[in-house]
């Protein structure tokens, strides 16, 4: 029988089935300090201890500050919780990549740069931005802090099998430098909203998404529970393969593993899938979100929408334009690049690996930030870092006034001193524009890291389309 | 983990859609390392102006609802981070049955693993509730709300009916099948 890709990750992984679940076996745990510390506390209370530590990996990336990593964290609250993980990390016998070590990083940024991350594999990790691994062709899932506790005791999941969900991305964009992986993807969020993914698992296929590079792949993948989907993936190909060799963790009789891999990691072409969505990113614009939701998202050379015009007959999403343009203090018919911003943040798990910030480099290079403007580069991990600072890019940024911080989660969710003050307006890299989630009463606008410069220099929204970008 | 009972109340109405977890309880109380405490912070930043002030025109703070167990929500309920921290938060508030016609996945998963018990149902019938100005009552067992004298069946996976009724440790269970762990950990290598 044909199967998709993520059936045969899926079926290859099953422990046992009972009343329509099946209990899977999960081969890389991805641990962080936020949702942890009470699933170590269970294990201890119920006297558990960790089943394989061999596949559990962790670090420490919502709440590190991204400021001179020798000075002590301020905030008490933080450094608890730091503390709490290596501690847990100590005492269950977990590797665990400290505030200190080279390979600190988001972690997900970090699972691919060290090979953690591999085909055909189950993943999961208590963030839902887990996702991004399938650009990898692994199963990636996002769990709650319950699932985590369970996956530490049994390593496996108890899951009711999600659907199928083909995204058929098609055609040649016309400059991909301005036009990225970042504006594919927040497009189909419009197009099919934030619940329209709920239940599946998205496979990405199509001409459109084998051009495209690893790094803008986990771009892609990332941002699939914005969707509202339970994972993303993406079928491994002779790009995936040439990424993670050599990679720290990535098995050593590699090729065996790439001759497996390369015969059994696709959908077959009789596959049927539960559920179909075909794209053309042949003539997209740059993206800019203008409301509190991914999917209120437009092009950068169109206006601020009109909550009737957006809600389209629905009166209860009508009433979420209306009320998330009152949040974000717009008026319908603006010119998105008439909206002027105060902060500019490139980082997060979605864009900021290493050709993130070379793509935003060359917007910035040569110019100065907007006198209006407080801009800020969080590389993703301490090897994005190093990797950047060997090319020069620090330089590049920190001339035209950006600050360059340590590595870490920072303003994407705002839980470490990177914060938004109430009111002020940013053009963040992130995922997630939802009221607060920088800051409270801060605004976030959803864009690419080359339109995130692009604004910080011009100190409000701009085309890219018309920057030479080559 | 306790058993569900059969829960009776008055419902409260949150009229919006796409609520993010973020709203459920906002990232700067996600720094402690218990489960418990969280109520205080629930939709902290919809609940209360800056300086701690309750906002009037929230439904949170409509004294009507004070003793509340059941929530009426909208489409895509509990959207966005997977943190389990809004379901704790929601449980020490006092919430113990969420209904809305829809879910996010990791949310509604993470509502079992609490012992709250979310469900879906037709548009008409949220509607139906949410105009409905008496007690509602929820009962599991029978997979049933009554609201003004009617009774309205729910659907619930078996799985998670028993592991509420119960009150079982999920854990536990996977671990009665040990064996069949151990047999896949020597044939599969990863």
């Amino acid at each position: 029988m044909s199967k998709t890709l993520f059936e045969k990750i899926w079926d290859s992984h099953i422990v046992t089935e009972e009343n329509g679940r099946s209990l899977l076996y999960v081969d890389r745990h991805l641990v962080h300090e936020v949702t942890s510390p009470q699933a170590f506390e269970g294990l201890r209370l119920n006297g558990r201890k960790v089943r394989r530590t061999d596949l559990t990996f962790a670090t420490m990336d919502h709440n590190v500050p991204t400021s001179d990593r020798s000075l002590p964290i301020i905030d008490q609250t933080s450094s608890t919780q730091i503390k709490t993980l290596e501690k847990n990390c100590k005492e269950f016998g977990i590797t665990l990549f400290d505030i200190n070590s080279p390979n600190q990083g988001i972690v997900h940024v970090i699972g691919p740069e060290l090979g953690i991350t591999l085909p055909g594999t189950t993943i999961v990790c208590g963030d839902s931005h887990t996702s991004t691994h399938g650009a990898f062709g692994s199963l990636a899932f996002g769990i709650g802090t319950s699932d985590v506790e369970h996956v530490l005791a049994t390593q496996c999941i108890m899951m009711e099998k999600p659907k199928t969900f083909e995204i058929n991305i098609k055609g040649k964009r016309k400059n991909p430098h301005a036009v990225t992986a970042k504006d594919i993807i927040l497009s189909i969020i419009k197009k099919i909203g934030t619940a329209g993914g709920t239940g599946t698992v998205i496979e990405y296929r199509g001409d459109t998404i084998s051009e495209l590079t690893m790094e803008q792949r986990m771009t892609i993948c990332n941002m699939s529970i914005e969707a509202g989907a339970r994972a993303g993936l993406i079928a491994p190909d002779e790009k995936t393969f040439q990424y993670l060799r050599g990679r720290k963790y990535a098995p050593e009789n590699y090729d065996e593993y790439v001759n497996l891999w390369r015969e059994n990691l696709k959908s077959d072409s009789s596959a049927q899938f539960d559920k179909s969505f075909t794209f053309s990113a042949e003539n997209i614009a740059p993206q800019v979100s203008w409301g509190t939701n991914p999917a209120m998202t437009t092009d950068v050379t169109d206006i601020v929408p009109f909550p009737e015009e957006y809600g389209g007959g629905n009166t209860e999403e009508e009433k979420g334009a209306a009320k998330a343009l009152q949040y974000m203090d717009l008026k319908p018919g603006t010119a998105i690049t008439d909206i002027v911003i105060d902060r500019v943040f490139i980082g997060s798990c979605t864009n900021s690996r290493l050709e993130d910030l070379t793509e935003a480099a060359k917007v910035v290079k040569g110019k100065k930030v907007s006198a209006r403007v407080r801009a800020m580069v969080v590389p993703g991990s301490q090897l994005v870092k190093k990797n950047a600072e060997e090319l020069g890019l620090d330089k590049i940024f920190k001339d035209a006034g950006f600050e360059w911080r340590e590595s870490g989660c920072s303003m994407c969710l705002g839980m470490n001193p990177d914060i938004l003050a109430a009111g002020e307006r940013c053009a963040s890299t992130s995922n997630r524009n939802f009221e607060g989630r920088q800051g409270t009463g801060g605004r976030t606008h959803l864009v690419s890291p080359v339109m995130a410069a692009a604004a910080a220099i011009h100190g409000h929204f701009v085309d890219v389309r018309e920057l030479d970008l080559n | 983990m306790q058993p569900f009972t059969k829960i009776k109340s008055l419902a409260t109405p949150l009229d919006k859609v796409n609520v993010d977890t973020d709203q459920i309880v906002p990232k700067q109380f996600l720094k402690l390392i218990q489960r418990t405490g969280f109520g205080q912070y629930l939709f902290y930043d919809w609940r209360y102006e800056q300086g701690g002030i309750a906002r009037k025109d929230f439904v949170l703070n409509d004294p009507a609802y004070k003793n509340s167990r059941i929530l009426l929500a909208r489409d895509n309920f509990g959207c966005g981070s997977s943190r389990e921290h809004a379901v704790w938060a929601l449980d020490d508030y006092g919430f113990k049955v969420i209904i809305s016609t829809s879910f996010a996945d990791i949310f509604y998963n993470n509502c079992f693993k609490n012992g709250i018990l979310p469900i879906r149902v037709p548009d008409d019938i949220l509607e139906k509730l949410f105009s409905t100005k008496s007690e509602i009552e929820v009962d599991l067992q029978t997979q049933s709300i009554k609201a003004d004298g009617i009774s309205i069946p729910f659907q619930i996976e078996p799985h998670w009916k028993k592991i509420l009724l119960e009150g079982l440790d999920d854990i536990a269970m996977t671990l009665q099948h040990e064996d069949q762990i151990v047999k896949y950990e020597r044939s599969h290598k990863v």
